[in-house]
């Protein structure tokens, strides 16, 4: 048995009380509440409603796997039950937080973007299948590639980005060195991190944000960048 | 764009930037309004500019959309 099927009976024999407090909005759109009805429903209607839902999920949960496989190496089979996994999982959350739901988008949108979140989480965790994926490394000769500095003009970003890497030394907590390490220099993506880390989205965000903005001010202040729009050709 | 542009325009932060947390709970409605053709920017200067910034936020962004789109819904 796929697990998106076991957790659709899980959901159908478990949730009908959490249903209950599903606030009809007069304003929603005869889809949106018509979906809201169904599944606030008893019986057949509502298992026949969740079961189409976990359809819907499934097939978005392929579309976005398909679209997001090829730079995550995920292929085949692997492709196939991440896509059910994530499927199995929005329409848990789904369900879960249902109450939540005001009516200030299409019911199907707001149910979609679970099954893509749960796609991107379980990419992030895909990364690290890889034993050769690593935090440790700080391979500072990456750093031109990264930013696609031509290698036949080092003479004239070779300055720049040795005060870059002065500045993650300098100007950064160790916490947010670590951040930059791994994503700028490590290539891991955000999501991994997350995961690696044991944080959310938002927090690694908001270093890497901070982190961002102290380094720019000090290439500023140091006349590496201009304050204003900067553009070289 | 070459690499002095790419290290600025990634160093480069904006104010309006709301961050992850408020992107992702409001993501499904801003996606609708650009399905609709709706002025989704101008409506959530804070949620486009973020979107621009952060790749996973980006990246949902642009799953969503095309499903959305892809499934007939807009």
């Amino acid at each position: 048995m796929r697990l998106g099927q076991e957790q659709v009976s899980m959901v159908m024999v478990s949730s009908d009380q959490e249903l209950d407090e599903v606030p009809v909005n007069p304003q929603l759109d005869p889809d949106s509440a018509s979906w809201l009805q169904w599944l606030a429903d008893t019986g057949p209607r509502r298992e026949s409603a969740l079961a189409e839902l976990h359809a819907m999920l499934v097939r978005a949960a392929r579309r976005e796997v398909a679209r997001r496989g090829p730079h995550q190496q995920i292929t085949g089979p692997e492709l196939e039950d991440l896509a059910y996994q994530a499927a199995g999982d929005a329409l848990l959350a789904i369900t879960r937080k249902i109450g939540q739901f005001r009516g200030e988008s299409r019911f199907t949108t707001w149910a979609y973007k679970f099954v893509v979140f749960e796609v991107s989480a379980k990419i992030g965790r895909h990364f690290w299948r890889n034993p050769a994926r690593s935090l440790d490394a700080e391979d500072w000769d990456r750093l031109p590639d990264r930013f696609g500095f031509d290698p036949a003009r080092e003479s004239e970003w070779r300055d720049l980005l040795g005060a870059v890497r002065r500045a993650v030394q300098t100007e950064l907590t160790p916490r947010q060195r670590e951040i930059f390490v791994a994503i700028v220099l490590n290539d891991v993506p955000l999501d991994a991190l997350v995961v690696k880390l044991g944080s959310n989205r938002n927090a690694i965000y908001k270093m890497l944000f901070d982190a961002r903005r102290k380094l720019r001010a000090d290439l500023v202040a140091n006349g590496y960048l201009n304050d204003e729009e900067s553009r070289r050709s | 764009m070459n690499g002095w542009t790419s290290l600025d325009r990634f160093l480069r932060t904006d104010p309006r930037d709301v961050g992850c947390s408020e992107a992702v709970a409001l993501l499904h409605v801003y996606v609708d309004l650009v399905a609709a053709g709706a002025a989704a920017q101008e409506r959530y200067p804070g949620i486009a500019a973020h979107l621009r910034a952060c790749g996973p936020c980006g990246e949902d962004f642009e799953g969503l959309l095309a499903i959305v789109q892809g499934t007939g819904q807009s």
